[in-house]
């Protein structure tokens, strides 16, 4: 027989070692998803060597480029605000249970809607005309995601495949209207016809932060957007629904929670926030809308959301890190001529080594619930 | 409109219309069979790239064609096996892994189609090839009977996948282990083996697919010439309802749209062609909203499998 006491410190040890299991495996979880990058690197260096090139030098340049001086970080941190931001509106649908893939064309409508609405009303002072642009960006985004939202809610239609059409018509609808009824009138006069539209009226370009650089007010309205949406997800009610939706719909049906309803939501305001990134390149960036504006930030965007672990905070850092790595590419294609391309191979690897990563932490979660 | 619906051009509407369902149909029957057995592949797009890269360097280095078949299904396979490993053994979430893969793709083979060519070039690809007797039949002779090889092969392709998942002990193994893997697994078949061999075998034909892009159909390659097929592919499965004849009258509907809109630019109609371009994906996403109500996926569908759990 096992003595009363006995039992309390057992028990007591127990408890503790929980304690320690739960935080030991939460640092575990977050860090995971970096063991990614060196693995990611190596594979990128033997791809280095097989063109020819010197990895290490290659690598430099690449580190150089993203973080080495002054212009370098502040490059790096113009390409990670609408990565953040794109990166805000996945984790918002990851978390909700659906998966937004739409953010390429969710993009080009919010920096369509910007765009018009700065055009058509170029009189109002920019302290009016700047949060209207923003808002319209961030509407028109939510209207692009809110389609396959209904369409999902409605008619069971999958998000995937939706969110990919949607973005192969919004590229068309962009084409069409900056050929045709968007051009900007001296595009016509000279003749050469580029597909952009008119130079924005200036009241409405964001402020920049440091002068002679291109880093500009948007980055700290995507750091704000981070927090806020850690309060909304953490910290509201409706952000306790999409959450729930996401981990167990079935268990949020019986609670009495709307799953469609809040699946469509999050694709609502995923779509909104990758639009918010396409008004923010507009009126930060570009100041006009053009042909190729996305850069395909709609992507990178996804892959930054994942490696910070579909965290807003997370996706700071990781996208900062994506922003470096893209700047970093085109230096490095410069100097070691190695085509840029070889970064997106390495951010498909990087996604396809942090999924494929998750089993550890699954096994571990597995083995916890079969020894408890 | 009058001059766009005279005969000839109706029929040369049916006959590229049949010429563009190649490569979905290649890709779609293959992600139908990885689908059937549960596992959702969303890295088509990407295997696809590679295919068609890989098929065109190596024709266009060799002056066979077939190598360049082959180089393209071999790669497609490696890459479907790759695809396998992450999310059958690894578990892994497949909706993103498949975007994974269709950047790994889409990045290397911008990087190897600028490392090794730099520039486009076009090569001379498989040539139609006429069939005797049937080719002659008036009208519908040409339009269906005078392709290229690669061509038939996709439309072949239809009944024999018809016939291994509905009348092969195998197809019936592929479609219990997407409807209930558990059950599968406690009668002692295994549930991974099935669906590495589905999975490999889906890239192998997106790789196929990808190949007659470059070597059958526009004979050449550039960065990023897909542009999006793969996902369509991926929905007309859906379309299809999992059926093979359901993912070829899916294909067919949307390569005639797709040459319909191409003749419209073609006879500069007052429609824009940006506009224009639209009208395939439109009727994709209103042939989805129609498909989803009525037809049932497969129960185990993009859920991991993991022996001993249900």
């Amino acid at each position: 027989m096992i003595s009363e006491k006995e039992k309390r410190t057992k028990r007591l040890i127990q408890s503790d070692r929980k304690g320690f299991n739960t935080l030991f495996n939460r640092i575990f979880e977050a860090f995971l998803p970096l063991l990614a990058v060196p693995v990611a690197l190596i594979f990128g260096a033997i791809m280095l060597a097989a063109l020819g090139a010197n990895p290490l030098e290659a690598y430099r340049s690449l580190f150089v480029g993203a973080f080495g001086g002054l212009s370098s970080i502040t490059q790096t941190l113009v390409i990670a605000t609408p990565l953040l931001l794109v990166g805000l509106g996945v984790v918002i649908a990851f978390r909700g249970g659906v998966i937004n893939i739409g953010g390429e064309g969710q993009l080009i409508i919010g920096a369509l809607a910007a765009t018009a609405v700065a055009l058509s009303l170029p009189t109002l002072p920019g302290w009016i005309l700047i949060p209207l642009c923003l808002l319209s960006g961030f509407i028109g985004g939510s209207v692009w995601g809110g389609i396959p939202g209904v369409l999902k809610a409605k008619l069971k239609v999958n998000e995937i495949l939706s969110t990919v059409m949607m973005n192969a018509i919004a590229i068309q609808l962009s084409n069409f209207l900056l050929r045709g009824p968007m051009i900007d009138p001296a595009e016509i006069e000279a003749g050469t016809r580029i597909a952009q539209s008119a130079l924005l009226p200036h009241q409405v370009w964001l402020e920049r932060l440091i002068p002679r650089t291109l880093l500009h007010a948007g980055a700290i309205l995507a750091l704000v957007m981070a927090v806020l949406v850690y309060i909304f997800l953490w910290r509201t009610t409706i952000g306790y629904r999409i959450r729930a939706v996401g981990l167990n719909p079935n268990a949020s049906k019986y609670a009495g929670i709307r799953v469609p309803f809040y699946q469509a939501l999050s694709l609502v305001l995923g779509g909104a926030f990758a639009g918010l990134a396409g008004a923010v390149e507009v009126l930060g960036v570009q100041h006009r809308m053009l042909e190729g504006l996305s850069g395909g930030y709609g992507f990178s965007g996804i892959v930054a959301a994942l490696f910070g672990n579909l965290h807003p905070l997370g996706a700071i850092p990781a996208s900062i890190f994506f922003g470096g790595l893209l700047v970093g590419g085109d230096q490095m294609q410069r100097t070691v001529q190695v085509p840029s391309a070889l970064i997106d191979t390495l951010l498909g690897l990087i996604v396809l080594l942090v999924v494929g990563s998750k089993i550890w932490s699954l096994r571990r979660a597995r083995r916890r619930e079969t020894n408890e | 409109m009058s001059e766009l619906f005279t005969l000839p051009v109706l029929l040369g509407i049916l006959y590229s219309g049949i010429r563009l369902a190649t490569p979905y149909l290649y890709a779609a029957i293959g992600e139908a069979l990885a689908q059937t057995s549960g596992v959702l592949n969303l890295g088509v797009e990407g295997i696809m790239l590679m295919g068609a890269y890989s098929g065109f360097y190596v024709a266009m280095k060799t002056g066979n064609l077939w190598l360049g078949v082959l180089a393209a299904a071999a790669v497609g396979c490696i890459l479907g096996l790759l695809m396998a490993v992450i999310s059958v053994t690894l578990q892994a979430e497949q909706g993103i892994s498949g975007i994974g893969l269709t950047l790994f793709g889409l990045g290397l083979s911008s990087l190897l189609f600028k490392e090794t060519m730099g520039t486009v070039n076009s090569i001379s690809g498989f040539q139609p090839i006429r069939i005797p007797l049937l080719g002659d039949i008036p009208y519908i002779g040409n339009v269906l009977f005078n392709h290229n090889i690669l061509v038939y092969g996709a439309f072949i392709l239809v009944p024999v996948a018809t016939w291994v998942l509905n009348k092969t002990t195998f197809g019936l193994k592929v479609r219990a282990a997407g409807q209930n893997p558990q059950a599968v697994d406690s009668l002692g078949i295994n549930v991974v083996i099935i669906r590495y061999i589905t999975i490999t075998l889906g890239g192998m034909l997106a790789g196929i697919a990808g190949a007659s892009l470059s070597i059958a159909l526009i004979n050449l390659f550039q960065e990023n010439m897909t542009n999006g097929m793969g996902f369509i592919a991926v929905a007309l499965v859906y379309f299809g309802g999992w059926r093979p004849v359901g993912v070829l009258s899916g294909a067919l509907l949307f390569s005639f749209v797709n040459a319909l809109q191409l003749w419209i630019q073609v006879k500069r109609i007052p429609l824009p062609s940006d506009i224009a371009v639209m009208l395939p994906y439109i009727l994709t996403i209103i042939v989805l909203a129609l498909a989803m109500r009525r037809t049932q996926q497969p129960a185990a569908l993009a859920k991991p499998f993991t022996r001993g759990e249900s």
